[in-house]
This record gives C-alpha cells, structure tokens and sequence, in this order.
C-alpha cells in the first residue's frame, strides 16, 4: 500500500513562547506519510497534534516558531518555503480540512462561492468551467441535491453537509496531501460514521495521502493505514494500525487504549425497585421569533416523554445532537418549565412547582454540567463555588467552607487548592469541583449533562470512576446525559435512547444495546466507530 | 496582579495615567498653592502670561487669575466628570443588567426608554434639563449624568445577554439563587470589565459637555471652571486669544488623559485583544 512518502517530517521542533506549560510544541518529531495512505496521529488535547498540522502548512500562532528539522514536502523543504512559495502550496498541493465547518465556512458567502474561489484563485478556467467543476465536487462529496446546496449558505446546511462541502472544497484542485483535523469530533454519531467512510472512498478513488488528526481511538480503528500517537509534543510510538491498535508497546499508547471504555455493560448491579423520580408525559415546545404570536417558528423538543428512575440507580438519557436530551435534562431541574407533563420526586409534583418553591427544594436536586470552563464562574475562589449553594440555603459562610474543603477530597482534589481560582485547574479538576459544588447540597438525585464530553479520554476514564464511586457511596440516583454510548455502557443501569423529543427504545442497557429493538437504535450502535476494535479490545481486557 | 503589570507596560497608559495624576495634584493643590477666591479680582485685566510674575499665566477680562482659575478648574472638572460617571454608569448598569437579565418585555420597554434618551441628541437634552432645572453646580452634574446613560446601558445588556445562558449562570440557578444574588452576585462581577473601560469615555465626554455648556454661559457662573474661562474669553478672542487657549489645552489634557488610562484598561482587561 505504502509507495515514496509525499509528506516527511524529519526531527521536527517546534518551540513555544516563554511561559508556555512547556518549551516545545513538538520535538524531535519524525514521520512520513505515502499516496494512498492514511497516517492518523492520535493524542490528547496538547499532545501537539493539531501544531503539528499548521506547523506542516505554516500556519502557526504568533511567538511559536520552527526550531529545527525538515518538512519534506514532494523532495521540497516546506520550512525553507518563502510565503509566496507556500501560498501555492497550501490549497493546490495540500489541503486541510478542520473540526468545526461552522467557523471554518464564511457565513455571508454561499457554499458554491466558496468552493469556486480555490478554482479562482489557483487557475484561470472560465466562469461556466469552474460552476461545473464546483457542481461535479458537490456530486463526489454525496451532498443532496448539489445544485441546492451550492446556492446554499453555511447556516442552511446541516453539520454534516457542512463538513462534506468542506471536503469537497478541501479536494478541489486534486491535493496530493489532505490535512484532516478531528473532522468528525464536533459530529453525531451517526453523521462520522458516514464522513469517515467518504473520506475513505474519495482517498482511495483520488489516491491522496491523509493526515488523519483525532484523539479517538474508535475513528483509528475504523480509517487508519497507520498509526502515530503523541504525547507533550513527542511521538512516543508509530506504526501500522493492526500492530498499535492490538500490540500496544509505549505505556502510553496502552493507557490510552485501555481507556476507551467497551460498549458492553458491566455486570448489572442491584439497585431498588422502588422509584425516587417519575417523568411522566412532558413535553415542551420552544417557540422563537414573531411578533404576538405571528409567523412564530415552533419546534417540538420534547415530545410527551415518561421515565422512571429507580433509587439508586443511574438512568443514561443517549441521543445524537437536537434529540431533545439536554432540554429534557433542564426540565427535570426546572431551568427550564415544561408545557406539559408531571415530574414526581419523592412524591412531589416539580413541574407544577412555583419557582420559590423550586429554589427551596432544589436541594434534593441537582445538576453537572458540560463544559468545565463555562460552568465555573471565573471570578470565584474554588472553595467559595462549592460552599455557593449551602450558604443561599442558610448554612453559616465558615461552616460550608469547611464543608466545602471536606468535599474536595471526597472528589480526589487537594483540600487545600480552594484558594484557587477556576482557571488555575485542569479540566478534569474542574469538573470535580462541579461535581462538589453539586453534592455540597447532599442531593438525592443528580442530572449530569453531558459530564465528560469535554474531556480527554484518560480523565474521561478517572471522572467516570469517580462518579460510580460517588454513586456507590453516597447512594445517590443519577440521570445521566451523554452521546457518547460506550460511556453510557458504562455507567448506566438503565438506558433511554432519544430521537427528535421522543424516547424511542427503554430499558435494562445489556439489554437495549446488546438486543436493540429499534432501528435507530440499531443505527446508532452501528455507528459508533471502531466497533469491531472495540469488540477485539473488550475479549481482550476480560 | 496580571492586569497591573500589563497596564504599566503600555507607554501611553503610563503617559495617560502621569497626566491624569498631574491634574489631580493641580486639583489638590489649588486651594494651598493660590489661597485666595479665583474668582476674585487680583490685578489689572488682560494681562499676557509671562508679562507679570505675580501672574504667570496672565489675567482674564475682568482682571482675575488665569493660573489659579486653571487650578481651581480642575477640581471642578474632575468633580463634574467623576459624579456624572458614576451618575451615567449606575444608571445604565442597572437598566442594562435587568433588560439583558429578565429579556422579553421587561428588555423591550427598558430598550425603547433608552432608544428614546438616544435619538435626542445628548448635548441638546442636556441644553433642556439645564434650562428647565437651573443651572447650578449640582444641576449640571446630574444632567450631565442623566444624559450620558443609554451607552453603557446597552453595553450592560449586552455582556448580560452573553453571560446569562452561560453555564455557571445556570449553575447558580440549580443551587437555588434568587435572581438578584444572580445579577449582583454572579453576572455583574463577569460584565464590569468591558462597563468600566467605556466610564472613561463617559468621563471624558462628560468633562466636554460641562465645557461646552459653560462656554454658551450655561454652566454654574459662580464656580472657577475650564469652560467659564473659555466663555469669557469669547469675547477677547482674537487679541486676547490665551484666556481661550490655555483652559482649552487644559481640557484637551485632561480629556486624553483620561482616554489614555481608559485605552490601557481596555488592554489590561482584555489580554487577548492586546496580543492580536
């Protein structure tokens, strides 16, 4: 498969300004890749992957700059490339397609436009040529209805046409190297599986070398030819994809793979019968726009959705992106008020609850959040956080600090770091200090959005321990909130797979994923990338 | 901290942040450096700066001096500034954190109120409140507060906006937070930054405004300001242009001065912008 390398990196460094965590972006880095191969270079976040792609393009951030080595480029040295030189380089012989189409597109211009400015800019063909041309690459990228879609402007599209038109206009002038960073990681499930398996055709149709950016394991073993995996800037081990995926010899590259948690259940574990929290029939409805009620648009998030969550147990809410998941999630917290429907906890109804009752009662009742970074208000001490919520609830301010230094090492952290600000923290410990700040009001029931989606797959692993062995010990009946299905695998006891506001499939998760009845259950499961890895892998560690 | 040292590592924060400290130092020193009344006659009128030791920088039509008139002046234009400002700027916080909070109607009438202050022109409305209401010291103050408003409002309601569906906001409300411990407590701290870069433009403009009241004699006749010399000057101005000229460079100077400090807040505050 490998033929004369388009691409080699020979003993790259790249040096990071003074005051960076670390000296250098990449160090001593080697690697090369052939035509009609695909190289995926696999990290976690600062691992140095994504510099290494712009270092190849030249296209690094101020204060950050090559300290030595080559970019063997066609023969060509690209470090020693004038930007005019690069110019033509970038787009005609390599091109890049990054993670998130929404900002990588110019809003104000259609699709079609932007595609046919590469023609424009890099050849002289006629106006009718390069509409032909832009509609033939619209026609290799699957889009529906290219014609449609290339008078189409980026916020018409959906994400997973975006990130198509941005392969289609990645691939236009035939690059002899593609540069794909984390291109599917802001997608659905389902929506990767599908560009995974498009980037894989149009590489073996047009014979490119890629550059395959990711941090999941999964989307390894589904597209690579090899394997690259680096760590603080160097690449601690390469090779082909069957040897790294199955004979891991760096102790990182085992961790990692260890990590990625198998999409089977656990054994089940016992938890009570009886019911601390019953959905029952809610729904809610977002209305946007209009004016007293004219030309409003309506859009049905949830859809008449029933659920029990028995004491002790952890309920795994699945679903792709706009399936209604996280509205559903803040309806059970009240932050946001259903139109319709009863939500018992503990017999009592909180749908129909005043908001001043709600704000006494919350205790029983409360929420993890996403994003590590946003849902820590930057200019709070850490222990403040924490001891936030007992003290609006008439906890004396010194008691539910010390309260709140207890809880940070019942959540792993250094009691002693509550002198810190949020951003002084990792992400993972930011994420513990969330799920302090949720516990310092001894809940009964716990709704985590989404809880390790920001996080890399190594910490992903330590959080989710964390949590079981929260749950186990404090007896606390979780709701939990994720796309990510092995993570759901997991944690859950039991598991509702949601789709456009509705609750498609329920039950027992050995059940609903080893057995799924539903088609889109079906789907998703299918979906999910490296599902034969992750099948090896598990017989593996069992 | 971080913002301090960043601040000191602009230049012209640095000159702007001397030159507002110079006329602080003027304003503190007025009353000891030149014991008696300004506004009391001191020598023959319209004398020219240098001609008379006793009068360095000479004497106004009346014969009052123009040294200790500039002195005095910048107590009262740093009051009038620093009161209006804080005047504009609670205002305005206020009904920006409350429209971009609540949103809905509460944001659509507090906004049409502020598109109503803002389709008058500010200096116009200001000739009317000044007209109506006398124009005492304490009166101009508070007009001038009173009509500089509706720009940090809408900035207020802005950064609200942004901030409000924030996570931690959210947070905050899971824990059982009353809305005003949300705005005051959790909100606002995260909305000042960008609020108090723009109170220096309000500072600025507000010290040009009472200038320009006073040179259409408007403002307090009875109080030693900047534009009181400027409007007395009138009517000397082609001879006897300095009793013009000088409060004017004091104005400029003060005005850039605080532009200045207000600019290397922005990029002390904002670090990110400043690396760009």
């Amino acid at each position: 498969m490998s033929e004369v390398p388009i691409l080699s990196l020979d003993r790259l460094s790249v040096s990071l300004p003074k005051g960076a965590d670390r000296t250098h972006a990449l160090k001593d880095v080697s690697l090369s890749v052939a035509s009609n191969e695909i190289v995926c270079v696999v990290g976690e976040s600062g691992s140095g992957k994504s510099m290494m792609a712009n270092t190849i393009m030249r296209l690094l951030p101020q204060g950050v700059a090559i300290e030595g080595g080559r970019v063997l480029f066609e023969g060509r040295d690209l470090v020693a490339a004038s930007l005019a030189d690069m110019r033509h380089v970038r787009g005609e012989s390599i091109a890049m397609v990054f993670q998130e189409p929404m900002t990588a597109l110019n809003p104000l211009r259609t699709v079609g436009d932007q595609i046919a400015e590469m023609f424009q800019v890099h050849t002289d063909l006629s106006k009718t040529e390069i509409h032909a041309r832009v509609l033939a690459l619209l026609e290799d990228v699957r889009i529906p209805d290219p014609t449609v879609a290339a008078k189409a402007y980026p916020h018409e599209l959906s994400g997973g046409q975006r990130q198509r038109a941005m392969i289609a206009m990645a691939l236009a002038l035939d690059p002899k190297l593609l540069i794909a960073d984390e291109p599917t990681t802001a997608l659905d499930v389902t929506t990767q599986a599908q560009i995974l398996k498009l980037i894989r055709d149009l590489q073996q149709r047009k014979r490119t070398a890629v550059l395959f950016i990711t941090h999941d394991f999964g989307v390894v073993a589904e597209i690579a030819d090899r394997v690259a995996v680096m760590q603080h800037g160097v690449l601690v081990e390469h090779g082909t994809a069957a040897s790294i995926l199955n004979h891991p010899q760096h102790p990182y590259t085992r961790q990692l793979i260890a990590a990625v948690p198998p999409l089977t259940a656990p054994k089940p574990r016992r938890f009570s019968s009886e019911p601390i929290l019953t959905v029952s029939h809610v729904s809610k409805t977002h209305r946007t726009g209009g004016f007293l009620g004219r030309g409003a648009r309506v859009t049905p998030a949830v859809k008449d959705v029933s659920l029990t969550l028995p004491r002790g147990a952890t309920l795994g809410i699945v679903g792709e992106s706009g399936s209604g998941k996280s509205t559903l999630a803040r309806c059970i917290v009240r932050l946001i008020d259903p139109d319709a429907g009863s939500i018992l906890l503990d017999g009592k109804d909180w749908a129909s609850m005043s908001r001043d009752e709600v704000r006494r009662e919350t205790r029983h009742i409360q929420m993890v959040f996403q994003d590590p970074f946003g849902s820590l208000n930057p200019r709070r001490k850490a222990a403040e956080l924490v001891a936030q919520g007992p003290i609006v609830h008439g906890t004396p301010r010194s008691t539910a600090i010390a309260e709140a230094k207890r809880l940070f090492e019942l959540v792993g952290l250094d009691p002693s770091a509550g002198d810190r600000f949020p951003h002084e923290f990792s992400g993972g410990q930011r994420q513990r200090i969330g799920l302090a700040r949720a516990l310092a009001l001894k809940p009964d029931v716990l709704v985590a959005d989404e809880p390790v989606s920001a996080l890399d797959v190594s910490v992903q692993a330590q959080v989710l321990r964390l949590l079981s062995e929260l749950r186990e010990r404090l007896g606390l009946s979780i709701v939990f909130i994720t796309h990510d299905l092995r993570v759901a695998a997991q944690v859950c006891d039991l598991v509702a797979v949601m789709k456009e506001g509705e609750i498609v499939e329920h039950g027992p998760v050995a059940q609903v994923f080893g057995r799924p009845q539903h088609p889109y259950t079906q789907a998703l499961i299918a979906s999910v990338p490296g599902g034969d890895f992750t099948a090896e892998h598990e017989a593996a560690v069992s | 901290m971080g913002a301090l040292k960043r601040y000191f590592r602009s230049p012209a924060a640095v000159i702007g942040l001397v030159l507002l400290l110079i006329v602080v130092g003027m304003a503190i020193a007025a009353s000891w450096l030149f014991p008696n009344n300004p506004l009391s006659l001191a020598g023959r009128p319209l004398v020219w700066p240098f001609a008379n030791p006793r009068f360095p920088l000479g004497t106004d039509n009346s014969g009052r001096d123009i040294a200790a008139q500039i002195f005095y002046g910048a107590r009262i234009s740093l009051l009038i500034g620093g009161v209006a400002t804080v005047i504009a700027i609670a205002i305005g916080t206020l009904i920006g954190a409350f429209a971009g909070y609540y949103g809905g109607w509460v944001d659509n009438i507090l906004m049409r109120i502020t598109e109503a202050f803002q389709t008058l022109p500010n200096f116009v409305l200001l000739l009317v409140l000044v007209a109506v209401f006398g124009s005492t010291l304490t009166t101009v103050t508070i007009a001038i507060g009173v009509v500089s408003w509706p720009a940090p409002a809408r900035l207020t309601r802005a950064e609200f906006l942004s901030l409000r569906n924030r996570e931690f906001i959210q947070a905050g409300r899971t824990l059982g937070m009353k809305d005003l411990q949300l705005i005051l407590g959790e909100i606002l701290p995260n909305a000042l930054p960008p609020v108090i870069v723009y109170a220096s433009v309000v500072m600025a403009v507000a010290i040009l405004l009472e200038s320009a009241l006073a040179f259409l004699r408007l403002s307090d006749p009875n109080v030693a300001s900047w534009g009181n010399l400027i409007g007395l000057g009138r009517d000397v101005l082609r001879v006897q242009w300095y009793v013009s000229a000088i409060p004017g460079i004091a104005i400029l100077t003060t005005v850039l001065a605080v532009s200045l400090v207000g600019q290397g807040l922005n990029d002390a505050l904002n670090p990110r912008l400043k690396q760009r």
